[in-house]
């Protein structure tokens, strides 16, 4: 078949560990593209395989990404709601503050909740049993809500704003609580709400910065696909970091795919 | 039951420095039908929203439904939910007729939903339609179902800005006929908006004429086209250009 002898295919667990070191070695090959090709080989092993090193990253992950996306939309969507819908002094403002948090550079973030989580920082020093430990799947999950809910809450806010206000009067004319109005223009705007959630997820699923920072690349606990990749490569494991980042992009991928058939449907 | 339902005194309506609506004094008896009269830009469709306590005059006072006490802004729910306005521009939510009908009814939590649905989209002409997505209707339909939305609520008080706008002689004389039985049958206190003198003479009681935010006249329909007081009013009818 296209990848490896059929010895290796059917290999089982332990000896597609051994394969890591394989990248190691090509090192010494000084052909480049040899050693992609060898890489991308051995990373389709390594999925087709489903082998456990790379599950576990792909879980943590997902796991970390997942839960900061869903803090994220119940913190961003009633935010953008509200901004959408309501009219008052400073708005302005909020929205102006929002927008820089749609384009905070992830690793000042990292830096942020850092220093904040670290001993001697003014949230880590409390000690208290709520408060997420640096270097934890906690601390990661707080840096990517921070870098996505902004994001949540901007295109939940524009699209809130596409839908005609005198909608809202119309529905409240008919009988509906101020409650029941905000809700129907929310579903008006169900697209573009779900829109918001996943170029959430884009920017948190594919973040380096602030998870290396806070989370420290921890094996089997907070090492996730963009920071193994980052050190896999750096070691020249070329064939667990090309099979993590061809995880990486399929995700991006579908999640991009998702979003064009969903804008599709708004416009 | 008093035998008012509105009693405005004072009204304005200012947006920035402009004031848009000026009516000094205004009554709307109940079971009446009102209509209100006047060119583009006049002020009507402000006045009807005004009526319909979506929005509070920037001044003066207004008292609804008998009572003695003015409107409280915002008003309470229960109060506003004895007004049904239906705006000049239909604004269907993205689904069904028959959801769009239903929206004012599921908001109540009333039951029997699907025959009142049915019978006001039958009212309408457009009983044939319900299952339709709404963004397939064309504009008179659109209008339609807007009404019917409005209809199926029976409210006590119906403000209707230009229903019949976008609609061909049939269909005008569809829902002519329907504003009709409603007032006398439902006793429904009905304010009509509309641009067309003609069909404010074959269905209003009275009628008021708004000229650039102000009230020029108001009289019983009889004495508002046969012998108006205004001159303005007098071209007016007569589809001359008034300023
Ligand atoms: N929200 C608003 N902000 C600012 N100006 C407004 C607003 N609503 C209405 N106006 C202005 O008030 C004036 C009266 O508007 P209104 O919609 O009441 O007119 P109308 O008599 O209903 O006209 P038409 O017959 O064209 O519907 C218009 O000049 C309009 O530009
Ligand atoms: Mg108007």
């Amino acid at each position: 078949m296209l990848w490896g002898s059929p010895q290796r295919r059917r290999g089982h667990p332990k000896r597609i560990e051994a394969l890591h070191g394989l990248g190691g070695e090509s090192k010494r090959r000084r052909c480049a593209i040899n050693e992609i090709w060898e890489g991308i080989k051995q990373a389709a092993l390594l999925l087709w395989h489903l082998d456990p090193e790379v599950m576990h990253i792909v879980a943590v992950s997902l796991r970390v990404s997942g839960t900061a996306l869903l803090l994220s939309a119940a913190i961003g969507i009633p935010l953008g709601a509200w901004l959408g819908f309501s009219r008052f002094v400073g708005r302005r403002l909020v929205v102006a503050l929002l927008y820089t948090g749609m384009g905070l550079p992830p690793v000042v973030v990292g830096l942020f909740v850092y220093l904040l989580l670290s001993q001697s920082g003014p949230l880590g020093s409390l000690n208290a049993a709520w408060i997420p430990r640096l270097f934890t799947v906690g601390a990661m999950v707080v840096a990517q809500v921070i870098i996505s809910f902004p994001l949540v809450a901007g295109f939940t806010m524009a699209a809130v704003k596409g839908v005609d206000p005198s909608l809202r009067q119309q529905l409240i004319s008919l009988g509906a609580t101020e409650w029941q109005a905000t809700l129907a223009v929310l579903r008006e705007a169900r697209f573009g709400v779900i829109v918001s959630v996943i170029a959430g997820f884009g920017s948190i699923i594919s973040e380096v910065g602030a998870v290396m920072l806070v989370g420290g690349n921890i094996e089997g606990s907070t090492r996730v696909l963009t920071t193994a990749i980052v050190l896999e490569t750096r070691r020249g494991n070329f064939s667990l970091a090309i099979a993590l980042a061809l995880i990486l992009l399929s995700l991006s991928f579908l999640s991009n795919i998702l979003m064009l058939r969903l804008q599709g449907k708004t416009a | 039951m008093s035998d008012w339902v509105y009693m405005g005194e004072g009204l304005r309506v200012t947006y920035g420095r402009r004031t848009v609506l000026r009516v000094d004094e205004l009554t709307v008896r109940a079971g009446n039908l009102l209509g209100i009269v006047g060119p583009s830009g006049a002020g009507k469709s402000t006045l009807l929203r005004v009526l319909a306590l979506l929005e509070p005059p920037t001044e003066g006072v207004l008292y609804f439904g008998g009572s003695s006490e003015p409107v409280r802004w915002p008003p309470p729910l229960d109060v506003r939910r004895r007004v049904t306005m239906v705006f000049q521009r239909p604004l269907l939510l993205s689904d069904s007729v028959f959801r769009n009908v239903a929206y004012g009814l599921r908001a109540r939590g009333s039951d029997n939903v699907r025959p009142r649905v049915e019978q006001a989209l039958e009212m309408v002409g457009l009983a044939h339609m319900a299952h339709a997505a709404a963004h397939t209707l064309s504009g008179g339909e659109l209008q339609r179902v807007a009404l019917a939305r409005a209809l199926v609520l029976e409210p006590d008080v119906l403000l209707l800005d230009e229903p019949t706008a976008n609609l061909d002689p049939y269909n005008v004389s569809v829902i002519e006929e329907a504003l009709k039985r409603l007032r006398h049958h439902n006793h429904t206190t009905i304010v009509l908006v509309t641009h067309n003198v003609f069909q404010a003479r074959r269905l209003a009681d009275r009628v008021m004429f708004l000229l650039d935010g102000e009230c020029v006249e108001a009289a019983d329909a009889e004495t508002f086209f046969e012998s108006p007081k205004d001159p303005r009013t007098r071209a007016f009818v007569r589809g001359e250009m008034v300023y």
